[in-house]
C-alpha cells in the first residue's frame, strides 16, 4: 500500500507522463529470459578463467610458480600482479568514492603480501570452466604466514601487526612519526562542544560496533575480456559505471582510453559494489596472453571473501539536549574499517553522523582503518546506516528521558533550509519536517499497538545523492518516436524514468521513447549508476536533449509553415505558427521528409546534493524464548522530490528497506580465529526471503529539489539507512532492553534478555 | 569438481553389484541436495555416482492402517507432504519435511538421503526416532534393520557398510490417540539449517488427560540426531500440562552436548531444547487429542 | 567420457552431450542457449536456477544433467506462450515486481508452479512458496503483489 502526500505547492502538479507508472522498455525481455546479463555471453572462441586465491588473512608471497599448471593441455595463460605494469600512486573519484591505483591495483592481484582470506594472487585460463579451477590447484603459491589483525579496535592499537609498512595516517593534526594502521583521521567542528554540553541538561553516551555485512547482489561478479589483434581491449562486464570501469583499466593497463571499449551488459544488482573492478584487468591481461577472449565468474564464496562488503565498525555517540528537548551539542567518534587497503567510507559516515538535526555544536572524528578483511566498498548510503544506528538509537534514549514523543524530539531539531550540517555544507530546502508529519498522519502511527512482547520505533536518516555527469543523445524517428541514448546502466528501471523525463518535456508518451544503454564508445561521458543520481542527472540530462530537439524541431516547423522560428510556439507538445498546427509527432513525419535528422545532445555535471530523508515506523514483536525478532508492520516515509515513476521509486525504499532489516537482524561476516569467513555462502549468511519480510508501507513526500526542473531528488539510497535503529528502538519497547550492537540476532537478544524472564 | 562415472541402475541387486565394486570412491544420489553440493566443494569426492531414483523399491511411497509407512529410500520430502493422508498420519514428519530447504529443495531431497547424509542437524532425523522407525538395509551380505536412533554414528558418518544402502524406511501404524510434532530454531523463517531442533511423540490414555507413551529426539545438539531418553521415560504416566511439558524439556537437555559454532552458542542450543521440547510435545498431545 | 541425454523442454525434444558432473544449469545455459536461468550461488541457496523438473520446482544448479534423460523440463522461455505473455508475467511488469531482473526467471518458475498447484493462495502462502528464491532489490512486496494479481487474473486471457 502507498500513499502519496500532496506534494510542495512550488512544483506545478499537472504532467502527462511524470507520475504515472508505464511498463518499462526492457520488461518483456526480462520476463522471458532474453535479457542478455554477461554470463549468459557466449562469445566464438571464449576461454574461461579461475583465480588462485590466499588461504590466509595475512601472509607474505615468498613465490608463485604456474609451471604445472601451464603444463596441463588445455591451459592458455597464467598471470600474477608480475603482469600488471607498475602501478602509481594517484587518486581519482570514481564517482561513489575514489581509489588510488595503486591500491587498487595490489588489491586485483596481490604483491608481495596477500592481505586477507581470499586476496587473489594469480590466475590462469582454460579450456573449460573446471580445467581452469583444476589448474588454479595446481599453481603453487609459497607463502610466510603473518598475524592478522580483525577487528578496528586491535588494528588501531600501537602494537597491531601492520598491513602496509609505509602507512602514515593522514590527518589535520601533526604527522605521526610511525606507521599504523590508520590510514586518515577525519575531523569536523562546528561551535563549541563543551559550551554546548554544558549547557544540556541531559548527556548520553553510547558505543555501538556493527558487524562486516555485504551488498548480497544475486548476479557473482562477471566480466568477458577480449584483447584483439589490433590492440584494442573490448570487456563485457557487469558494472554500474562502464565509463569508470574504462578509467580503471586505462589507469591499471596503462593504455590509453581510446583503446578500450566497456560494454555493459544487464547487470544483476550492484548496490555500490560493481564499481571498483576486479576480475577485469585479470581477463584482459590473460586474453592478451593467449589470444583469445577470456570469461571469469566468481563463484559465490570469492564473492563473499574477495569483493567489498561494507565496513563493520565501533562507535561512540554523545549527545547532549536541554529539558525541553533541544539538541545543544554531539560528539561522536568513528572507526571503520577500510579492510586490506585504505579508502573506506569514513568520510561520508562523519559526514552523516548528525545530519538530521541542526547542532549548533559538534564535533566529529573519524578513523579509516586497514586490517585483513577484504576492500570495503559502498553499499548504498555508504557509511550512513552505520552512524544513523548510533545516532537515532541516542535520540531515541534522549528523547525517552525527557519523556518527549520520539517524533515530536525529531521535528524539534530536525535539518531545514538553511540548517548547517557539521561538516560544512548550508541545507537548501530540504523534506525531513514533512516525512516526518506524514509518518504521524499515516494509518500505521495511528493504530496503536497491542499485545506482549511487541514494540515500536522510529528512526530517520539521510543520504546526500550526488550530481555527477551524464551525456546522452536523442534520435528523432521518421514515425514521431524518439531514440535516447544513454550510458547509465540500468540497474532499477532507470532507463524507463530518464525516458519518461524526455517524453514529458517533448509532450509525447513514454511509450514513444526507446531508450537505449549503450557502451563507452557509443555515448558521452556518464557517471555511475550509483550515489542516487541516475533518474536526477542522466534524467537532467535527457531534459536538455529534449529541449535541443524542441529548439530543432521549431527551426524544422518554422521552415515548413515558412515563417520565423520566434512565430513559433510549442506547448504541450504542439507546434503552432503561421496559423498552422502540429503535434510533435505529426511535425517529426514532416519534417523527416524535407529536413535534415534532428538529433538532441544534453550534457551535464550538476553539482549539487539532491539531499534525500527518510523515516521509518516498524513494529516488531519478540519471542522472549528464542529472541527471534519478527517485523509485523513497517512503514517507510521519503521525500522523493517528485517521483518520475512512482512505482520504481516505491521499489527503491522497498529493497532499501529490505537490506537494512536484513542488516539489522541477521546479516553479518562471522570471522574464526584464523580470520577465515565461516559463512561464506548464502546459507550462512543471511539475507531475508521472501517469508521473513510482510509488506513493506511506502509513503512518498514530495518536496521538490530546486535544483531539477521536475524536482526529483535521488531515491536510491537513503532507504537503507533508517532500518536498524528503528529496528533496535522497536526491539527496546518490546523488551526493555537496548541494543547497541549489529546484528540483533536471536542467540544476541536473547542473552540480553533472558535474565528479564527469570521465575516464568 | 573432477569428473565422475554416472549410473542409474533399475534393480536393486546391481546397485549393490557397483556399490560394492567400485571401493569407497563410490557415491549415492538421490535428490542430491547435499551430496552435489559436497562434490563440487570438495568436501566429498566420487569415482562413481549411483542414481537410485530407478530402482522401484527405493520409490515405494505406502501407507496402509496395519503396516504403517512405508517410505522409499529417494522418496522426495514434498511426496510425504502432497499425501494428506499421510500428513495427517505422521504429522511430525510432515512437519519437518515441508521446512528442509525451500520448495525447490523439497521437490528432490529424500528422507532416505537425509538420513544418510547423517548430518547432526538433519531435519527429518528426529520425527523418524520419535516415530521408532526402522532403517532397511541390503548390501552383498544381504538385508538387515536397524533403528533409525541407532544409524548414525557421527557428523556426516552412519552405519553403513561398503556396498550397502538404504532400501526403505518403516514407521509403525499410529494408533488413534497418538500425536507428534517437529519444530526447529532457526534465525530466519526458511532456508537454515537447524540451530535445534525437537521431535515429539506421544500417546495418552484414553481420555487423552495422561501420556501412555512418549519419544522425545533432538537435532543440531549433538554429533548425532539423539533420542532424549530420560525425558522420553519420565513423560510415561505424566499428565498433560504445560508444567509437565517444561520439565521434560529439562530432562531432554541431559542428552544434548551441543557445540559452539556460528550457528549458535552451546548455552543458546541447550536453552533451545528446553523451548523446543515443550512446545513440540504441547503440539502432540493437540493433535494425539483430536 | 559424454553422455548423450534425450529429454523434453519446454514441449520439444531435444538432445545433448555432457560430462556427468555438468549440472542442469550448466547444460542449459552452456550448451543449449536457454541462458533465462541463472547461477546466483550454485549450492541450491538462492534459486536463481529454478526450472522445472517433472511438473516440481527445483534448484536446476543441483540436478545433474545426466538425469534430464527421459524427464520434462519447463524453463522461464516456455512461460510466454505464442509470443503473448502469460499473465504472471504481465502481473510483473504491471506491478514493477522486478528491479534488475536476475532474480525474475526463477521467481516466474516457481510462481506458476504456485498457482497451478494453489489458485488463490493467501500471502503467507505465496511468501512459504517463495522462500526459496532470494531477491536483493525488491524487499518482496511487489513480487507477491504480482503473484496475487495473477492469481485473480484468467489464465485463459
Amino acid at each position: 500500500m502507498s500513499t502519496e502526500v500532496a506534494p510542495d505547492t512550488q512544483t506545478p502538479a499537472t504532467y502527462k507522463v511524470i507520475g504515472t507508472r508505464p511498463v518499462r522498455h526492457d520488461g518483456a525481455d526480462k520476463v522471458t529470459g532474453k535479457a542478455v546479463y554477461t554470463d549468459d555471453l557466449h562469445v566464438p572462441n571464449m576461454v574461461f578463467g579461475a583465480f588462485v586465491r590466499s588461504p590466509h588473512a595475512h601472509a607474505r608471497i615468498v613465490s608463485i610458480d604456474t609451471s604445472d599448471a601451464e603444463k596441463m593441455p588445455g591451459v592458455l595463460a597464467t598471470c600474477t600482479s608480475a603482469d600488471l605494469p607498475d602501478p602509481w600512486d594517484k587518486v581519482d573519484n570514481l564517482g561513489e568514492g575514489c581509489v588510488n591505483y595503486a591500491h587498487l591495483s595490489g588489491n586485483v592481484l596481490a604483491r608481495n603480501k596477500a592481505l586477507y582470506k581470499g586476496h587473489a594472487v594469480a590466475a590462469v585460463a582454460a579450456t573449460d570452466s573446471y580445467l581452469a579451477q583444476e589448474a588454479a590447484r595446481r599453481i603453487r603459491v609459497e607463502f610466510e604466514p603473518l598475524p592478522a589483525t580483525m577487528c578496528v579496535q586491535d588494528a588501531m592499537r600501537n602494537d597491531a601487526p601492520l598491513l602496509h609498512d609505509e602507512l602514515i595516517t593522514h590527518t589535520l593534526d601533526d604527522k605521526p612519526a610511525r606507521p599504523s594502521n590508520i590510514a586518515s583521521h577525519i575531523q569536523f567542528e562546528k561551535g563549541n562542544v563543551d559550551e554546548g554540553f554544558a549547557a544540556a541538561d541531559v548527556v548520553i553516551e553510547r558505543e555501538f560496533k556493527t558487524a562486516t555485512v555485504h551488498q548480497g547482489y544475486i548476479e557473482p561478479h562477471v566480466s568477458v575480456a577480449l584483447w584483439n589483434e589490433d590492440g584494442r581491449l573490448k570487456i563485457w562486464t557487469a558494472t554500474q559505471g562502464s565509463f569508470v570501469v574504462r578509467q580503471q583499466m586505462a589507469e591499471l593497463l596503462k593504455m590509453p582510453v581510446s583503446q578500450i571499449t566497456i560494454v555493459p551488459c544487464e547487470i544483476g544488482g550492484g548496490f555500490g559494489g560493481k564499481i571498483s573492478v576486479y576480475e577485469q584487468p585479470v581477463a584482459a591481461v590473460l586474453s592478451r596472453k593467449c589470444g583469445r577472449p577470456v570469461k571469469i565468474m566468481m563463484q559465490r564464496d570469492e564473492v563473499f571473501e574477495a569483493t567489498g562488503p561494507t565496513p563493520a565498525s565501533f562507535m561512540r555517540v554523545k549527545l547532549g539536549a536541554t529539558k525541553d528537548g533541544k539538541l545543544t551539542a554531539g560528539k561522536a567518534w568513528l572507526a571503520f574499517d577500510a579492510g586490506a587497503f585504505p579508502g573506506g567510507v569514513i568520510g561520508p559516515g562523519a559526514m552523516c553522523v548528525f545530519s538530521c538535526y541542526d547542532l549548533p555544536h559538534a564535533t566529529v572524528d573519524g578513523f579509516d582503518v586497514v586490517l585483513n578483511k577484504p576492500k570495503t566498498q559502498a553499499y548504498r548510503a555508504p557509511g550512513s546506516t552505520h552512524v544513523a544506528f548510533a545516532t537515532e538509537c541516542v535520540i531515541d534514549e534522549l528523547a525517552e528521558r525527557l519523556k518527549i514523543d520520539p517524533i515530536e524530539f525529531r521535528l524539534n531539531n530536525a535539518a531545514k533550509e538553511g540548517t548547517r550540517r557539521v561538516d560544512g555544507p548550508v541545507y537548501p530546502r530540504v523534506g525531513l519536517v514533512e516525512c516526518l508529519q506524514a509518518i504521524q498522519e499515516s494509518d500505521h502511527w495511528k493504530t496503536p499497538l497491542t499485545g506482549p512482547n511487541r514494540g515500536r520505533g522510529v528512526a530517520c536518516g539521510f543520504w546526500f545523492n550526488c550530481g555527477l555527469k551524464s551525456s546522452v543523445t536523442a534520435n528523432v524517428n521518421a514515425d514521431g518516436t524518439v531514440t535516447l541514448v544513454e550510458g547509465s546502466t540500468d540497474i532499477g528501471g532507470t532507463r524507463t524514468s530518464i525516458a519518461m523525463q524526455l517524453a514529458e518535456t517533448l509532450g509525447i508518451t513514454a511509450e514513444d521513447v526507446i531508450p537505449q544503454v549503450v557502451d563507452t564508445d557509443s555515448v558521452g561521458f556518464t557517471d555511475v549508476t550509483g550515489g542516487s543520481r541516475t533518474t536526477f542527472a542522466t534524467g537532467l540530462a535527457a531534459h536538455e536533449a529534449a529541449l535541443d530537439i524542441q529548439k530543432q524541431m521549431v527551426e524544422q516547423a518554422a521552415q515548413i509553415w515558412e515563417c520565423s522560428p520566434d512565430e513559433v510556439t510549442v506547448a504541450d507538445g504542439v507546434y503552432q505558427g503561421n496559423g498552422k498546427s502540429l503535434s510533435f509527432k505529426a511535425l517529426a513525419v514532416e519534417a523527416d521528409k524535407v529536413g535534415i535528422p534532428i538529433v538532441g545532445r544534453g550534457v551535464v555535471d550538476p553539482q549539487c546534493s539532491t539531499n534525500a530523508f527518510a523515516v521509518n515506523l516498524v513494529d516488531v514483536e519478540v519471542d522472549p524464548e528464542t529472541g527471534k525478532v519478527t517485523i509485523l508492520r513497517f512503514t517507510v516515509c521519503q521525500d522523493a522530490g517528485k517521483a518520475i515513476h512512482p512505482s520504481y521509486v516505491e521499489g527503491q525504499m522497498q529493497g532499501g528497506s529490505a537490506q537494512g532489516i536484513g542488516w539489522a537482524l541477521n546479516e553479518e561476516y562471522f570471522y574464526g580465529d584464523d580470520g577465515h569467513m565461516r559463512n561464506a555462502s548464502f546459507l550462512d549468511y543471511r539475507m531475508p526471503t521472501c517469508y521473513d519480510l510482510p509488506m513493506i508501507d511506502t509513503i512518498i513526500v514530495e518536496v521538490a529539489n530546486p535544483d531539477h526542473p521536475y524536482g526529483v531528488r535521488g531515491v536510491g539510497e537513503v532507504p537503507i539507512v533508517p532500518p536498524p535503529p528503528a529496528i533496535a528502538n522497536a526491539i527496546y519497547r518490546a523488551t526493555g532492553v537496548r541494543f547497541f550492537e549489529l546484528p540483533m540476532s536471536p542467540p544476541t537478544v536473547w542473552n540480553a534478555i533472558k535474565g528479564q524472564t527469570t521465575g516464568e | 569438481m573432477i569428473d565422475f562415472e554416472y549410473a542409474a541402475p533399475t534393480q536393486l541387486d546391481e546397485a549393490i553389484r557397483l556399490l560394492a565394486a567400485a571401493g569407497d570412491g563410490t557415491r549415492i544420489l538421490a535428490g542430491g541436495t547435499d551430496i552435489i553440493v559436497q562434490l563440487r566443494e570438495g568436501l566429498r569426492s566420487a569415482d562413481l555416482v549411483v542414481d537410485i531414483k530407478k530402482i522401484s523399491e527405493l520409490t515405494q511411497l505406502k501407507l496402509s492402517g496395519d503396516k504403517g509407512l512405508h517410505l522409499g529410500a529417494s522418496v522426495s520430502c514434498r511426496r510425504i507432504y502432497d499425501d494428506q493422508n499421510i500428513a495427517a498420519s505422521y504429522p511430525g514428519l510432515a512437519d519437518a519435511v515441508r521446512i528442509i530447504g525451500g520448495w525447490q529443495i523439497q521437490s528432490r531431497a529424500s528422507v532416505g538421503g537425509n538420513l544418510c547424509n547423517s548430518s547432526p542437524a538433519a531435519d527429518a532425523i528426529p520425527p523418524l526416532i520419535a516415530y521408532s522407525a526402522t532403517a532397511h538395509i541390503a548390501g552383498p551380505g544381504g538385508k538387515r534393520m536397524v533403528p533409525v536412533e541407532e544409524f548414525c554414528t557421527a557428523p556426516g558418518h552412519n552405519i553403513l557398510q561398503q556396498g550397502e544402502l538404504l532400501v526403505a524406511l518403516t514407521l509403525p501404524p499410529q494408533p488413534s490417540n497418538a500425536g507428534s510434532a517437529y519444530q526447529r530454531f532457526i534465525p530466519r523463517n526458511e532456508m537454515d539449517i537447524a540451530v535445534a531442533g525437537a521431535a515429539s511423540w506421544v500417546q495418552l490414555d484414553q481420555s487423552g488427560e495422561r501420556i501412555e507413551q512418549a519419544r522425545i529426539a533432538l537435532s543440531a545438539v549433538a554429533p548425532t540426531p539423539v533420542f532424549a531418553v530420560d525425558a522420553s521415560e519420565w513423560l510415561k504416566g505424566q499428565v498433560v500440562s504445560e508444567e509437565v511439558f517444561a520439565e521434560a524439556g529439562e530432562l531432554a537437555k541431559r542428552v544434548a552436548s551441543p557445540i559452539d559454532d556460528m550457528r549458535g552458542t552451546a548455552e543458546y542450543r541447550t536453552h533451545l531444547v528446553g523451548v523446543l521440547t515443550k512446545r513440540t510435545l504441547a503440539t502432540a498431545c493437540q493433535r494425539a487429542r483430536k | 567420457m559424454k553422455t548423450h541425454v534425450t529429454t523434453t523442454i519446454n514441449g520439444a525434444t531435444v538432445e545433448f552431450l555432457c560430462q556427468p558432473r555438468q549440472s542442469l544449469l550448466a547444460v542449459l545455459r552452456d550448451e543449449l542457449s536457454l541462458t533465462g536461468c541463472k547461477e546466483g550461488c550454485n549450492n541450491g541457496n538462492c534459486g536463481a536456477c529454478t526450472v522445472m523438473l517433472d511438473g516440481l520446482p527445483v534448484d536446476s544448479c543441483l540436478v545433474l544433467a545426466v538425469e534430464a534423460e527421459g524427464a520434462e523440463i519447463e524453463t522461464v522461455e516456455g512461460i510466454a506462450e505464442q509470443g503473448h505473455l502469460h499473465p504472471l508475467q504481465q502481473c510483473f511488469l504491471e506491478g514493477a515486481a522486478l528491479q534488475c531482473g536476475i532474480c525474475t526467471p526463477g521467481f516466474l518458475v516457481t510462481a506458476k508452479a504456485l498457482l497451478e498447484k494453489n489458485p488463490q493462495p493467501s500471502e503467507q502462502e505465496i511468501r512459504f512458496g517463495l522462500a526459496g528464491n532470494l531477491c536483493r532489490c525488491t524487499g518482496y512486496d511487489k513480487i507477491v503483489r504480482a503473484v496475487q494479481a495473477a492469481s485473480q487474473a484468467s489464465p485463459e486471457s
